[in-house]
């Protein structure tokens, strides 16, 4: 009994103890958030507009941030190398529309998500044939020091990847809320045949989308892997983006950014505050807790749509 | 209605032939859905199609609107003869059209729904609306204005923002013909418009279509089974019987047919 006290109590009096520190742990944790939004928010795109949860996502990050390193490894200039990584990622979702997609039009959810499955092995093995296995450093120059902010230790490359994060995000919400493309999308999401016969293209859409999460999981390499390198892990990040999307609800945007932020902040907190207490590490581990006691109250997530079924 | 009707089959001049279906043949596996059939919709014209269930009907509005392609035969559309083409494609070349159940877009409000149907229209693409942003919106706002006044013909306006799952089925038929009208199309395809209406629904709808038509001049195809509808607002009706064309004419002479009579109620072999 006297353990469980501790357990709970302690952090809690710790955190009022240290006011200013538990600030930084939660700017910490929002930073790290901010990222995890990044990764979710590729998959809520490709589910919205084409109903697919998209297996790949997490090795398209790491695709994207082979390509992009084995290119500056190469000599290519960043500038140049991040043009051409941008127009391989536009490619590929071409080419997952024509060679993928197409052929399986109509078929059952369950087969599209089998097909990104078969997706990720490819690109696994395409990557490393292309780039090689080996860990790469990325250094596209954003500094990676501690800095002292009125008495709280803020990182300055997680506070740049955290702001041009927002901005893509704010950029793509929009995009996809406030112009045709975001029309078309959200009709080709709600229903195909009403779509086609106002003379929306299934096919291009597709292919916006795909493209754009190819960027987004581009961007989320480059801030992934240049801090801890471009390696296999790399793909596990997908992993991180499931507690996000049970939080925010597989369909919705905001939903996948305060998802983000509430993991991101969580997992962070428990970590430094209840972490000593039961013998640490629990970072892995508590973004699934969380997700779970979600699932408990509101199955549909944060902002996803309420499930209302007819009996 | 027979009032107005009557009205609109007086004042009406028909243009040239619009779309031309020739010999066309469809079989789904061993289904022979459509075998042989050929007619011509002039401009400006109101063509009812009709025949029991399981004729062909909506095989044949699938084929126009590009959905399906014949097997064999023509279709020759504004003079040009018709490649097999796609669903969006045909909406591009502007024939709109409706579905039997209502496809909308049940989440989007009334005004979202008939926004998408300008789509085709509105050119700014996603650069534009990224670089651009006041012309982009100015765009915007010119179309916004387009479907005013259609939501305003129709006599909407109480649902703009509603979203359309939740209208009853006789207001979601109706947003669903004022997308298709949004998109300005030259030939409207509606299948079943009136299916499942009352009949002071049923009459607001017929007033629409020949609204439509008078004031728009927009050709229209549709397939309708209230033989009472059918006959009071189309210019010309073609039979379909078990995928054949079995009879074309005005409505009363089609009416009058003793091979329709026979397909709609079965030949009489003996007195009962």
């Amino acid at each position: 009994m006297e353990i469980l006290t501790a357990a709970f109590l302690g952090p809690i009096a710790d955190m009022i103890a240290e006011p200013l520190f538990l600030l930084e742990v939660m700017i910490g944790g929002v930073l790290t958030g901010v990222m995890y939004s990044l990764v979710a928010l590729g998959f809520v795109l490709i589910f919205k507009a084409s109903g697919v949860f998209n297996f790949a996502q997490g090795i398209m990050v790491l695709f994207a941030a082979l390509t992009l390193v084995g290119l500056m490894e190469r000599g290519v200039p960043i500038w140049l190398a991040l043009a051409i990584t941008i127009a391989v990622m536009v490619v590929l979702a071409m080419a997952i529309e024509r060679i993928v997609l197409r052929p399986l039009v109509n078929q059952a959810d369950i087969t599209l998500f089998m097909a990104t499955i078969g997706l990720t092995f490819f690109l696994e093995g395409f990557g490393e044939i292309l780039w090689g296995s080996n860990v790469k450093k990325l250094d596209i120059g954003i500094p990676d020091r501690s800095v002292d902010v009125g008495g709280v230790l803020i990182n300055t490359f997680d506070v740049n990847a955290a702001v041009i994060a927002a901005v893509l995000v704010a950029v793509l919400a929009v995009l996809f809320q406030r112009t045709k493309i975001g029309r078309a999308l959200r009709a080709v999401a709600d229903d195909h045949q009403a779509a086609l016969s106002v003379g929306i293209s299934l096919t291009s859409i597709w292919v916006i989308v795909w493209a754009v999460a190819g960027i987004v999981a581009l961007v989320a390499g480059i801030m992934w892997g240049g801090k801890s390198g471009v390696q296999f892990s790399l793909s596990l990040i997908a992993l991180k983006a499931l507690p996000v999307l049970i939080l925010g609800g597989l369909t919705s945007v905001p939903g996948a950014i305060v998802g983000g932020l509430i993991i991101g902040v969580g997992e962070k907190v428990a970590e430094v505050f209840w972490g000593p207490y039961i013998g640490g590490a629990i970072e892995n581990w508590f973004a699934y807790v969380i997700a779970v006691a979600f699932l408990w109250f509101r199955p549909q997530g944060l902002f996803g749509e309420r499930i209302i079924e007819r009996v | 209605m027979t009032e107005a009707a009557a009205a609109h089959a007086g004042a009406k001049k028909l243009g040239a032939v619009l779309l031309e279906v020739e010999n066309v043949s469809l079989s789904f596996g061993a289904v022979q859905a459509l075998t042989d059939v050929g007619f011509a919709i002039r401009e400006r014209e109101i063509l009812a199609i009709i025949g029991p269930n399981g004729a062909g009907k909506t095989t044949m509005l699938n084929l126009l609107s590009g959905w399906y392609g014949p097997d064999k035969g023509t279709i020759t559309y504004q003079g040009i003869r018709r490649p097999r083409m796609r669903p969006h494609e045909a909406a591009a070349l502007g024939i709109g059209r409706t579905f039997q159940n209502v496809a909308l877009f049940k989440r989007m409000s009334t005004l979202d729904n008939i926004m998408t149907g300008r789509n085709l229209k509105m050119k700014a693409s996603f650069l534009d609306h990224a670089l651009y942003w006041g012309r982009a919106e100015a765009e915007e706002t010119r179309h916004r204005a387009q479907v005013e006044r259609i939501i305003d013909f129709l006599e909407i306006e109480a649902i703009r923002k509603v979203p359309v799952g939740r209208l009853p089925y006789g207001l979601q038929k109706r947003v669903e013909l004022a997308r298709a009208l949004a998109a300005e199309p030259t030939l409207l395809l509606l299948d079943e418009p009136m299916a499942g209406m009352n009949s002071e629904e049923k009459e607001d709808m017929c007033r629409y279509v020949l609204d439509v038509n008078d004031e728009f001049g927009t050709t229209i195809c549709l397939i309708e089974h209230d033989m009472g509808v059918v006959m009071d607002i189309s210019d010309r009706v073609v039979v379909l019987d078990y995928g054949r064309k079995i009879a074309d004419g005005p409505p009363e002479r089609v009416r009058k047919d003793p091979t329709v009579i026979s397909a709609y109620l079965g030949v009489t072999h003996s007195p009962a």
